[in-house]
């Protein structure tokens, strides 16, 4: 659609600009401001630089938890996009039976992310959980209280229990948006099923896999509720992702300083890679 | 087994995974705490409503209930008011720094909560909001209007500009215009809107755990404290988390159509 300049416009998006710069350019500020100073008390603060940002960056703590950190986004991408559009794929595509898969695949998504947590965290255990109890009677050593594999795995398959569906239902609906004459088309031409999927199917997904992986690359890089709920972290620091870290960090111990500029570094890597991400995708698309 | 059929097992299979663990949450909140600790059991054998007694005749559960609920209707009450003008000049006008306040609005989605934490403590004490709904309420706005902008912009896009022109011509003022004409003809999207700020700001907990202490706690904070001297008390944990699922449940059912689309950020 064409637009009108009018720069009156503004008098409309104020409200908005306002209430967020009213909660995000004054916290992100006092973060900053944090950041470069070594804060006693309240009339004892001391500027310091840059030093906080040298001695986060080889702390090595938190370069285990980015480590962590990376792995665990890696998982769950690979994972749950190709399982969301296998999902889709699979989901009927019209009538009351379309409408009942969508609810109950949005089901997860409208949890409290600590029941979530919760849910998994009582699902696993091997006393009195479905899960763990079966493992357990099947023969298998499984505890994720005690075994690092174990609580990567469980904290993994709640994941993609918890977001699988997301990149499911953004599929379906990028699915619906094709148009029956491109499968007629494709069915005079005895396109075989890969054919459709890799020819028709897969490049009108582009948009909405582009909005999926970002948004699960971005959630998956600030999670903190479920893990902490599930396994607080442990055992050791196994599972200790960085938004927790941070927050040992923030509340637990007051390391204001550090935890600032490590609170600045976090925000820009995750701008960096979706900024990566994006201009990548792209740039691919003009290429074409 | 034909194509059709494979298709049928498999979306049931991955269903029946989706399912399994609320199944066995439900099915936790109707045992009691001896069933539960005992032998493994698929359905309660003595089936008891206990656990939700517990929770519908004590104050500090219940108030959590009343407390989320209040936070929540607030943010989207906010969200919606500010939102609403601002997406209309983003669908309909180019204007200075428009694209850059796009992107600026983006990128608040992308700060992890973590970040926020301690600064939002110390803004919302300094002012006097701590351990209050609005503080909760403010709070979340941080992500939920950035969304709201987004969605509402994709679903005012789709309505012709001649509308606007027609109205204008007809003498129409601009409020008029917009609040008797326009919001109606988005109903649909202002109503799925208000679906995904009720549910960001429902699932999410850092922060109005930690803005709040006692007066406006949600209930997700209060869940966290079922372990008494006893032990964890499970059934009680199990009927709570059972009831935060339910308004979801009951919401998601007017916007099952359009879900994918607010979920896209209104960009499918």
């Amino acid at each position: 659609m064409k637009k009108v300049v009018n720069n009156k416009a503004w008098f409309l998006v104020l409200p908005v600009v306002v209430l967020v710069a009213f909660s995000a350019i004054i916290p992100l500020m006092t973060v900053v401001n944090y950041s470069v100073q070594d804060i006693f008390d309240v009339n004892n603060a001391y500027f310091v630089g840059a030093e906080w940002y040298r001695d986060i960056l080889q702390n090595p703590r938190l370069q285990d938890s980015l480590v962590r950190q990376f792995i665990f986004s890696f998982f769950v991408l690979l994972i749950e996009i190709p399982l969301g559009i296998a999902v889709a794929l699979m989901m009927p595509t019209k009538g009351a039976r379309a409408s009942l898969c969508l609810i109950l695949l949005a089901i997860p998504l409208l949890i409290p992310l600590n029941v979530v947590g919760t849910i998994w965290q009582v699902f696993g255990r091997t006393d009195i959980g479905l899960f763990g109890w079966t493992l357990t009677h099947l023969g298998m050593d499984y505890n994720y209280a005690s075994n690092p594999i174990d609580a990567w795995f469980t904290v993994l398959l709640m994941d993609v229990w918890h977001w699988t569906s997301l990149v499911a239902l953004l599929c379906y609906s990028g699915l619906r948006a094709i148009p029956d004459v491109y499968y007629q088309a494709a069915s005079i031409d005895r396109a075989s099923g890969w054919a459709i999927f890799r020819y028709i199917q897969l490049p009108k997904l582009q948009s909405v896999l582009v909005i999926g992986v970002l948004l699960r690359f971005m959630d998956s890089f600030m999670i903190y509720t479920e893990p902490f709920v599930l396994t607080g972290g442990g055992p050791g620091n196994s599972t200790t992702f960085l938004s927790q870290t941070l927050t040992q960090m923030a509340i637990g111990q007051f390391d204001v300083g550090p935890a600032a500029a490590f609170s600045l570094i976090y925000f820009l890597i995750v701008l960096l890679v979706s900024w990566l991400f994006f201009t990548t995708i792209s740039h691919m698309d003009k290429a074409k | 087994m034909n194509k059709q059929t494979k298709k049928n097992v498999g979306i049931s299979v991955y269903l029946f995974f989706v399912l399994l663990p609320i199944y066995w949450l439900l099915n936790m909140s109707f045992k009691s705490n001896e069933e539960i600790l005992g032998a493994l059991t698929l359905w309660p054998e003595s089936f008891t409503f206990d656990n939700y007694a517990v929770i519908f005749t004590d104050p500090t559960w219940y108030m959590g209930y009343v407390n989320s609920m209040t936070y929540v209707m607030m943010n989207m009450a906010i969200t919606l008011v500010v939102a609403l003008p601002a997406a209309y000049a983003f669908s309909r006008y180019r204007f200075i720094g428009d694209k850059h306040l796009f992107f600026w609005l983006l990128t608040n989605r992308m700060a992890p909560p973590a970040v926020f934490l301690l600064p939002f403590f110390q803004l919302y004490s300094s002012v006097g909001l701590f351990d209050t709904h609005l503080a909760v309420a403010l709070a979340h706005c941080l992500f939920s209007v950035p969304l709201a902008v987004w969605i509402l912009e994709g679903f005012m896009s789709g309505v012709p500009r001649e509308i606007d022109e027609t109205a204008y011509i007809d003498g129409y003022s601009f409020h008029k215009f917009f609040i008797k004409i326009f919001i109606p003809m988005i109903g649909s999207g202002i109503g799925v809107t208000a679906f995904f700020t009720f549910m960001f700001s429902w699932v999410e907990l850092l922060l109005a755990r930690t803005l709040t202490s006692v007066e406006a706690k949600p209930i997700a904070a209060i869940m966290t404290r079922t372990s008494g001297a006893t032990g964890i008390d499970w059934g009680v944990l199990a009927a709570a988390g059972v009831l935060t699922i339910i308004p979801g449940l009951l919401v998601v059912w007017f916007v099952r159509n359009h879900v994918a689309k607010g979920f896209a950020l209104g960009r499918v």
